[in-house]
């Protein structure tokens, strides 16, 4: 078996509209090892919701998969049938979305939706109902079996939230897809989210995808860094070397540009001109070349190649030396 | 410079339970005070911003601000004029001296009309037809840094950055005095947050409008505020220079909100402050402090005497054991 929970090799995804084929994922590289927390960063229509997408297999019914392989436990994802994948889905793999009110089901109670999701256990109902109790207990929700009755809108936004992560993780999965699980949330919860993701990952040793465009939380979680642009992965290492060493100019503009990291008072923040390119036609060469302040004569008629310019630390740019 | 607004000890309250619903509940007070005993005053061509967690009556503010919400007691004066007392006359051409901009960019904008005439609205609202509207939106457009030819296109048809600046330039159709922005960065990436602050700052140094800013966002307010409150549970906690504020902060909450902040820094030691449990019920506020029920450095007196008021000009705050 490979160190890799998750290995995603030369993955593209198309979307056949009515403009043309939108190209949404050009030749994604990505590996999530064995008990590790991987985060995904990029701005909005870059590419994270697609690659979520196709990694559960829950892509739109235009889309199409040209080339490319997603190894989940030495399987191909993309090669699996329907009940393979059903199988797999809630089991092995889990997700949690962003927005918890729209997970939970607003007419079920919370202990009838924790048990449904057990359905594939030969177990009686009483157990079902205990292990819903213990998963709440273990995401830090007082009073478990008497919160087990409530209905979804007797919680607060934060709540919602653990017990989205709590059933998700019921199964015990190998691996948990988080889609920016605290954008919904105040910068108080947040903390306290990512937290709880922390302590549960390392009791539970699932390996952990993270997508958010929350720079900071991704620095406190994550043990591996992935920066995604405009349907491509840019960049991607330790979450230390691409925190201290960014060698894209994408991720080094993207790190400058977080208000948060701006401590003295500006008037005038630095942006990132320009604006993300047409996918249905992706212009040639870099697809950040027209936004990049050192972008060379061959950036404009050759796609940079995925190298590696340290040990473990990978980027596409003619600008790095390999 | 002289105040534009000044509000005293404004309370916003809702009720919760109809007449006979508390007569069987038994409940003396069928309501919920969602904005109480909260003062300030904004300067001219200053940004003050209020921050709060969800739930904390930030929007109910904004709104009784705005006169969208009657305030319970209390007043707001608006250049030495007092909105609460307004008759419905008086409020339409206050209405025209201020201007609000909701929190989702793209939801506020109506997905039937075209961007030139939603920047137009205004006009047609106050009754000024007789302007050329097709100048006023490239002028609007232009301020915003906006093409002339987006005034054909549809909402659907923006970027949330794009949709936000529609906002903006809206906003701004009747030369307001003050602007009331409820989360202008909400939901956009950290590279057009960026875009939209410095928008509003030029905005602010051209035309010295106001700015009333709502914000969970604290990375945001450092860059465009003049002044800060914090509010929990529909107080104010602490207020006063933004400087001050991040330099010399006081009262725990606000500590635990600048601490909560996660670092684009691996090996970031962060003091922590840590907040236990969640925000209370406005239906069953906490006795004395009302923030003693979370604070981590809760003490005698705290659970049962209301915390003294400490004012020191430019820096006031609530809290029996200031930081």
């Amino acid at each position: 078996m490979s160190d890799h929970v998750l290995s995603i090799k030369d993955l593209s995804v198309h979307y056949e509209t009515n403009a043309g084929v939108l190209q949404a994922l050009r030749h994604i590289n990505l590996d999530v090892p064995k008990g590790s927390i991987v985060g995904v960063v990029g701005e909005s229509g870059c590419g994270k919701s697609t690659l979520i997408s196709s990694i559960i297999r829950l892509l739109a019914e235009n889309a199409t998969v040209p080339n490319g392989s997603i190894e989940f436990e030495d399987e191909d994802l993309l090669k699996l049938g329907q009940e393979e994948m059903r199988a797999i889905r809630g089991s092995a793999m889990s997700i949690v979305f962003q927005d918890p009110m729209s997970t939970l089901n607003p007419v079920l109670s919370i202990g009838r939706q924790m048990v449904d999701v057990q359905y594939r256990d030969n177990k009686t109902y009483a157990e079902k109902l205990q292990r819903s109790k213990e998963m709440l207990e273990s995401v830090g929700i007082p009073d478990p079996a008497g919160r087990l009755k409530q209905f979804p809108h007797e919680f607060s936004g934060g709540m919602q939230q653990r017990i989205s992560i709590a059933m998700a993780l019921q199964a015990n999965p190998s691996l948990l897809i988080a889609d920016e699980p605290t954008t919904a949330l105040d910068a108080t919860l947040e903390v306290q989210i990512v937290h709880l993701l922390k302590e549960l990952q390392k009791n539970m040793g699932c390996s952990i995808l993270f997508i958010s465009h929350h720079l900071g939380v991704i620095a406190e979680l994550c043990d591996f860094v992935v920066v995604m642009y405009a349907g491509e992965v840019v960049e991607e290492g330790s979450v230390r070397d691409v925190f201290y060493h960014p060698a894209h100019p994408y991720t080094r503009k993207l790190l400058q540009c977080d208000p948060a990291v701006i401590v003295e008072k500006s008037r005038h923040l630095p942006t990132i001109p320009g604006e993300i390119p047409n996918l249905i036609e992706v212009p040639r060469g870099c697809v950040f070349r027209d936004r990049c302040d050192s972008a060379l004569a061959q950036c404009a008629t050759q796609v940079p190649e995925w190298d590696e310019c340290q040990t473990g630390h990978f980027v596409s740019c003619h600008g790095v030396d390999s | 410079m002289s105040n534009i607004v000044e509000a005293c000890n404004v309370r916003v309250r809702f009720r919760i339970h109809g007449t006979l619903q508390a007569l069987l509940k038994g409940s003396k007070d069928p309501f919920i005070d969602a904005v109480r005993d909260v003062s300030f005053s904004i300067r001219e061509g200053e940004t003050f911003t209020l921050v709060g967690e969800s739930g904390s009556g930030k929007s109910t503010l904004a709104m009784a601000l705005a006169g969208l919400h009657k305030t319970a007691e209390g007043s707001i004066l608006f250049n030495g004029e007092d909105i609460t007392k307004m008759d419905d006359e008086a409020m339409q051409s206050y209405r025209k001296k201020i201007s609000f901009m909701w929190q989702n960019p793209v939801g506020s904008l109506s997905p039937r009309l075209n961007v030139g005439s939603l920047i137009t609205e205004p006009f047609h609202i106050h009754n000024l037809k007789q302007k050329d509207l097709k100048a006023e939106s490239d002028r609007l457009l232009q301020l915003v840094g906006l093409p002339k030819h987006f005034s054909e296109r549809y909402p659907h048809q923006l970027s949330g950055g794009q949709a936000r600046r529609v906002g903006v330039a809206r906003a701004l159709a009747l030369h307001p005095k003050l602007i009331i922005a409820d989360e202008p960065t909400a939901g956009l990436d950290v590279s057009v947050q960026g875009e939209i602050l410095n928008l509003l700052n030029r905005l602010q140094d051209e035309l010295g409008v106001s700015m009333f800013v709502i914000t969970h966002n604290l990375n945001i307010v450092r860059h465009i505020s003049d002044r800060t409150a914090i509010m929990y549970l529909g107080r104010f906690v602490e207020q006063g220079d933004t400087d001050n504020i991040f330099a010399k902060a006081k009262h725990p909450y606000t500590l635990a909100l600048l601490s909560a902040n996660p670092e684009a820094d691996p090996d970031a030691k962060i003091n922590r402050i840590e907040l236990k449990g969640e925000v209370p019920s406005l239906m069953m506020r906490p006795t004395g402090c009302e923030f003693h029920t979370r604070c981590p450095f809760v003490s005698s007196g705290c659970s049962d005497q209301f915390p003294p008021v400490l004012n020191e000009g430019k820096h006031w705050l609530t809290c029996h054991y200031p930081r």
